[in-house]
């Protein structure tokens, strides 16, 4: 579904603040693979995202999906492929524009903009019934402008939004890393309903080692540009928090590093 | 100070302000919805003077069509406005300047020279119905101006609800979300400076066969004129909240900025001044809301760290 091929990058290359963030990324989701990624600060999650949606071009390597090698495509061409959910809530959808409206934007993803009009009644069905899955109420205010909802409604929706058409990959880059915990278990709880339901590809960056383990079938751990660690099946159902700490340190010889991460 | 020469000046400030109106929804469309000011706008709307007087003047084009043809130059003028930020990354602004600075040599190069072109006996969208009803000049452009600028915001009502639209308002919105959904800015940007300038032009051109000629100089100082409308107009019209209003209160505002202009040249103060008043009247618009979240901070503020009240 999705092939990364020894992919390279460099910020700010030949100058002094040169950071090789990706340093040969491996890795091939299968169809249906749900995968949770961890890794100390700067271990290149973040980057490995981008780099799948085009944010940067990449200095060397290829990425494939579905079959298609998208390796210089730009970010908006390859949003056809692509579901994302930020970890900025403001980053996902549009503050000035209703709930229905942002939702006709997701619905259209990938496709040409026509003269035709935004938002059909046929859709608007839809939308409320897509809502309800959500139950925060929010298909009783679908001409409610987005900004008027809070951080934990705005990321439901943004999951929501990605969702809408069915992408090949899902990108969620530590989506309730912003949000109270309670909201952030709701928005978790969802996001697991709305892949386990559409038998969705998904990578999800997490600071939570315990949602990690918890979450997905597969894990893969990553530091200093690389993926050190890939787990899949039983053993990484059976994995506690204690082994992936001293995996990391048999990978990379220090102590894990990460001052958002939780460990408990 | 004899008010009925007052009252015998508003219908003249008010087709003024309908027909520059529609210069404002332009500039509305940059300025709020993609959060641009572009400056295009000055060298645009004399663009759009220059190119209809004379077509109408020295190839005896038919006055509609030559409105067309000044509303297809404003959108290549905003085109490369749009070419030289989108493209080449030149800041909106600066893109804008150069686009704007490069329209005073062209526009003397379409008038062959002269700084000014007089449509004399000429017709024009307005004369016909001058001789028909025998109404005054100003009463006509006023009637065919509200007719126009009704016209203009049910067409961007239209527009701006399609999906093309709704993608260009995203772009405005959230750049980065409408990306991730596809939609390369690039374009939505380019579209939107097209369809602006197109608008500004228009107004120029309406604005050259309602006085009858046009000038070098006749968008100096549009985009002030523009952004004084739209602050007016949203005061004037700040409860109402649908997309049609907004539009409209831009014609509004215009219109009332025209009407302040009479009464200050009513009141004997100098024309020349009415340049000084619009940009405070922008400062002031786009300063207050600044000044208040400031003000509000600074009240929250307390030393024993008290966080119920702070608000921004
Ligand atoms: N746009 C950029 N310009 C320059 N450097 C960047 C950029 N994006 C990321 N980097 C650098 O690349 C490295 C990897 O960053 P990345 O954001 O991928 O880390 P991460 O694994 O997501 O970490 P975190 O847990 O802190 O979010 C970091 O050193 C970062 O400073
Ligand atoms: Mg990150």
């Amino acid at each position: 579904m999705l092939e990364i091929k020894d992919v390279f990058k460099t910020f700010n290359a030949g100058t002094i603040n040169e950071k090789r963030a990706l340093n040969g990324v491996n890795l091939k989701l299968n169809e249906g693979d749900f995968v949770t990624i961890i890794g100390g600060n700067g271990a290149g999650k973040s980057t490995t995202l981008n780099m799948i949606a085009g944010v940067y071009p990449i200095d060397r390597g290829t990425i494939t999906i579905d079959g298609v090698d998208v390796s210089t495509w730009p970010e908006h061409k390859r949003a056809q492929f692509l579901g994302r959910v930020f970890q900025d809530p403001m980053m996902g959808t549009a503050a000035g524009m209703e709930i229905e409206e942002n939702l006709a934007l997701a619905y259209r993803r990938g496709k040409k903009r026509t003269l035709k009009w935004g938002v059909t009644n046929e859709e608007r069905d839809i939308y409320r019934e897509e809502l309800k899955i959500l139950g925060l109420g929010l298909e009783n205010r679908m001409n409610t402008k987005v900004g008027l909802l809070s951080g934990g409604q705005r990321q439901a929706l943004t999951l929501l939004m990605a969702t809408l058409q069915q992408p090949k990959v899902l990108l969620l880059d530590e989506h309730t890393a912003a949000l109270d915990p309670k909201t952030a278990k709701t928005v978790l709880d969802l996001t697991e309903h709305i892949i386990e339901e559409n038998h969705l590809t998904a990578l999800m960056v997490t600071h939570n080692m315990k949602d990690a383990i918890r979450m997905g079938n597969r894990l893969i751990m990553m530091q200093d540009g690389r993926v050190i660690y890939d787990v899949a099946g039983e053993e990484k159902k059976n994995l506690k928090v204690s082994d992936l700490l001293a995996k990391f340190q048999e990978a990379s010889g220090t102590e894990f590093a990460n001052d958002r991460m939780m460990l408990s | 100070m004899n008010i009925s020469s007052l009252l015998s000046a508003v219908p003249g400030a008010l087709s003024q302000g309908v027909l520059w109106g529609v210069m404002v929804i332009g500039v509305y469309i940059t300025f709020r919805l993609l959060d641009i000011a572009d400056m295009t706008c000055d060298g645009s709307f004399s663009l759009g003077g220059c190119v209809c007087a004379v077509l109408i003047v020295n190839f005896n084009v038919n006055p509609v069509i030559a409105i067309l043809a000044s509303i297809i130059a404003g959108s290549l003028a905003g085109c490369v406005t749009g070419l030289l930020h989108t493209v080449f990354e030149i800041p909106a602004i600066l893109a804008g300047i150069l686009t704007q600075y490069s329209l005073w040599s062209i526009n003397l190069r379409i008038m062959g020279g002269k700084s000014n072109v007089p449509l004399l006996k000429s017709k024009t969208i307005f004369s016909g119905l001058v001789e028909m009803t025998g109404l005054r000049n100003s009463h006509v452009a006023l009637i065919i101006g509200v007719v126009i600028a009704i016209v203009v915001v049910m067409v961007l009502y239209w527009f701006f609800g399609t999906e093309l639209g709704a993608s260009l308002r995203a772009t405005g919105n959230n750049e980065n979300m409408i990306r991730a959904l596809g939609v390369d800015i690039k374009k939505t940007k380019l579209l939107a400076l097209m369809i602006a300038n197109g608008l500004v032009a228009f107004a120029g051109a309406l604005v050259c066969q309602s006085q009858k000629y046009a000038d070098i100089n006749m968008g100096t100082g549009a985009i002030v004129i523009g952004l004084a409308s739209i602050v007016i107009g949203e005061v004037l019209f700040s409860r109402f909240k649908s997309f049609y209003m907004k539009l409209s209160s831009a014609i509004v505002g215009c219109c009332t900025y025209f009407l302040i202009r009479a009464v200050v040249l009513w009141l004997g103060l100098d024309p020349n001044d009415m340049k000084l008043l619009s940009a405070i009247i922008v400062a002031l618009a786009l300063a207050t809301p600044v000044a208040m979240a400031k003000y509000r901070t600074k009240k929250a503020y307390s030393p024993n760290g008290g966080t119920e009240h702070a608000g921004n």
